[in-house]
């Protein structure tokens, strides 16, 4: 590795890893079909089959501290012991009014904690989690709480409607000894390419269409994951898992062919064809989904997207502590086959789509 | 074969040309594109200076709030002091700079002249593209009840339906076929060949048009370099190609506004008289670049040009009259559905590709034998049409 390349990618002084993970997804599905009958479209199939939809008494908060009890129950650590509560998303309840503080109140990590909301499109929990490892890696904290959340939102009509649904994770960094999975490094690819974007005051975010794709979501994934495997010395055949953001199906399946992995590797991480693309959540829950069956040994490569745009890849590896964790908290096939259908009508009252 | 054999410092020749590879060119602009394509034009001339330049574009004011390209293309590849000026006939843009370029040579005003089409279309999302495409129609009564150039055109095809009784996927070969050469063309859009299934599992943009019935716009720049026989530099590297003819006419913008609808009489008019300059007929011609902008429009132009009767140019699809090795090769290259629709740029693609079938650069699209290519570009539904006549030159 060039000493260039090595100051590129980001190791702490000490080694961390997840100490707890948890997901959160809620029970209502919206299928494509509904969204398709209603919109007249889908002559060409769907994006996907289905999506997550928040219920009427849920938002970002009471999903995060839900992700957020799972996650103390792997960790089984005091959560007064947590110095940062740290939550991504595109779907914060207030404009100015932390969703972290709530959350922090609700799991008992206040008053000695940090607390703060994080925003980066759909990569703003791989980038709390990225801080995670930066704050309990260098000594200033023993636990620190990261979060991706979403209620996503889709004008009604637009393409994105199919997808954008609702759920995400959380996970609680400290140090390696005892986490269930060690952080071999990670890496951020970022410039300014507008792909995406909702403008503060808009209910809809705007998107540019086909430029969403290659210069935005294949330039940045390919980008990070690369410089990071080139960088560790890895290679995608090292990986029992890979994870990636999930807009919709295909491009998952099309930027892990790309860099050479198998759909083997893929499958078990990729949720969005059953709960939609859950933004902030979306890498995050699919790493959930891959540590419920993970191994020791195991080792896992998540690369993140957001819009604006950045991409965050990480490396990590799997312990003996994982056999232990499994069982104590649900695992994310128990919210994804908690499942109670919804049509349109309902979805559009759900979400408060309806406005005179 | 030439026209004026006798006075061959009044004719107009083609000796350089250039393209860019069409597509979603997402980071570069309009002005790159562009001398990227006038580049590689003069290069093939050993870096001649035009004495002018001839853009042609449809949508940059629109999409890119850019007009005045004339000066801004002239200043940017490095040639301020000349003449140059914007050509606008909405899709027939091209074939319409390239006509103002003709004449201006012809009359021995000019000397030299490059050609430049360009569009950058994906500066902006579809909505924004669609309603800068629409401006080519009858704003008062077309574009004011929401009809769409795709709109327009899916009628057109329907009544084409009914009034000659077609079968099912009767259009299909023309997507076929431009894909199958599309596929062999470095330079083109789309570069895989379809086949039959996919094109009848195609989703419907418009009742009857389906996503392989229609052209993709996309972004892309081509160039020609245009000379008077009299100052024709010795030892060209490429034989010069001569343009035989010259024609254009319009017809109503408004289709409702038409006598028949179902013929393009734009289109017609403007081929006859090309023929009749050129002193041939259609048998003469060994391809035709046509303008695809929709399947029903490949089937009007055959039927104007002369090469079907009326409701019978599907035919020439369906036979396989239209391959490279049929009796009417068209869209050797892709044409505007599989090699992309670059607007305004389409009708300087057109000039290009026809050039390298005449000078036998078109490699493993190359027609055989190519001696004349009859070129046509439409603008709106057929409302205004160029149509050049090229060969190339046995002795000069």
């Amino acid at each position: 590795m060039t000493e260039e390349r090595d100051q590129r990618i980001m190791q702490p002084k000490s080694p961390v890893g997840f100490v707890g993970y948890g997901a959160y997804i809620p029970r209502y599905r919206l299928p494509a079909t509904e969204v398709a009958r209603i919109w007249k479209g889908g002559a060409s199939g769907t994006p996907i089959d289905e999506k997550a939809v928040a219920g009427l008494d849920e938002d970002v908060i009471t999903m995060s501290i839900e992700a957020s009890r799972n996650a103390l129950a792997r960790a089984q650590i005091n959560p007064a012991d947590i110095r940062a509560v740290w939550v991504g998303s595109e779907s914060h309840p207030y404009s100015v009014k932390p969703t972290s503080t709530v959350v922090a109140e609700a799991i008992g990590a206040t008053p000695h904690t940090l607390a703060a909301d994080w925003e980066f499109a759909c990569k703003a929990g791989t980038e709390a989690v990225q801080a995670a490892i930066g704050f309990t890696g260098s000594g200033m904290a023993r636990y620190a709480l990261a979060i991706g959340m979403d209620t996503a939102q889709g004008r009604p009509g637009d393409p994105l409607e199919y997808t954008a649904g609702a759920g995400g994770a959380a996970y609680i960094l400290g140090p390696a000894d005892e986490s269930l999975a060690v952080v071999d490094g990670s890496y951020s690819y970022t410039t300014d390419t507008p792909d995406f974007w909702r403008r503060a005051d808009e209910k809809y975010p705007s998107h540019g269409e086909r430029f969403t794709g290659e210069p935005a979501y294949f330039h940045h994934i390919t980008s990070s994951a690369q410089e990071l495997m080139e960088a560790l010395g890895t290679k995608p055949a090292d990986y029992s898992f890979v994870v990636f953001h999930q807009p919709n199906t295909k491009f998952p399946q099309r930027v892990a062919k790309t860099l050479g992995f198998t759909s083997e590797q893929l499958e078990t991480g990729l949720l969005v064809p059953r709960i939609g693309n859950v933004y902030a959540g979306s890498a995050l829950v699919g790493l959930t989904a891959v540590l419920d069956v993970a191994k020791p040994g195991d080792r896992i490569l998540l690369v993140s997207y957001g819009s604006g745009a950045g991409s965050d890849a990480m490396s990590m590896h799997v312990t003996e502590r994982i056999l232990e964790s499994h069982e104590l908290a649900p695992r994310t096939e128990d919210y994804i086959n908690r499942r109670t259908e919804i049509d349109y009508a309902t979805y559009a009252r759900f979400r408060g789509k309806l406005s005179q | 074969m030439m026209a004026n054999k006798n006075k061959p410092k009044n004719d107009v020749f083609i000796i350089g040309v250039g393209m860019t590879p069409v597509g979603e060119h997402w980071d570069r602009s309009l002005r790159e594109l562009a001398l990227e394509a006038m580049t590689t034009a003069r290069e093939e001339t050993g870096a001649m200076r035009p004495e002018a330049v001839y853009v042609a574009n449809m949508l940059a004011p629109a999409l890119s709030r850019q007009s005045h390209l004339g000066a801004l293309l002239a200043d940017f590849s490095g040639m301020r002091g000349i003449e140059a000026v914007t050509i606008e006939a909405a899709g027939a843009s091209g074939g319409m700079a390239l006509r103002q370029a003709y004449l201006a040579l012809a009359s021995g005003m000019v000397n030299t002249a490059l050609v430049v089409g360009v569009e950058k279309i994906t500066e902006r999302v579809t909505a924004e593209v669609e309603a800068a495409l629409i401006t080519s129609s009858d704003a008062d009564y077309e574009s004011i009840h929401g009809l769409t150039q795709t709109a327009l055109a899916a009628m057109l095809m329907r009544r084409y339906e009914f009034e000659f009784n077609v079968p099912e996927y009767a259009f299909a070969g023309f997507s076929i076929t431009a894909h199958a050469n599309g596929a062999k063309n470095p330079k083109a859009m789309f570069r895989r060949p379809i086949k039959l299934e996919t094109y009848q599992r195609a989703a419907i943009l418009s009742d009857p048009i389906n996503m392989f019935d229609a052209a993709p716009m996309a972004d892309g720049a081509a160039a020609i370099f245009l000379a008077r026989g009299d100052v024709l530099p010795s030892n060209p590297p490429f034989p010069p190609v001569r343009i035989d003819a010259s024609a254009t006419a319009v017809s109503a913008v408004a289709v409702h506004d038409r006598p028949n609808p179902l013929s393009f009489a734009a289109a017609e008019k403007a081929a006859r008289i090309a023929f009749d300059r050129a002193k041939i007929n259609q048998d003469q011609i060994d391809f035709f670049e046509l303008h695809d902008r929709y399947s029903i429009f490949a089937a009007l132009s055959l039927e104007a040009a002369g090469f079907a009767a009326p409701g019978e140019g599907w035919k020439l699809a369906e036979s396989g009259a239209i391959a490279l090795n049929g009796q009417i090769p068209i869209c050797t290259f892709g044409g505007s559905k599989a090699r992309g629709d670059t607007g305004g740029a389409t009708g300087v693609y057109q000039a290009v590709e026809a050039a390298l079938q005449l000078q036998g650069r078109a490699s493993e699209i190359q027609v055989a034998d190519a001696r004349i290519g009859l070129i046509q570009s439409l603008g709106g539904i057929g409302s205004t049409a160029t149509t050049h006549i090229l060969s190339t030159v046995e002795t000069l």
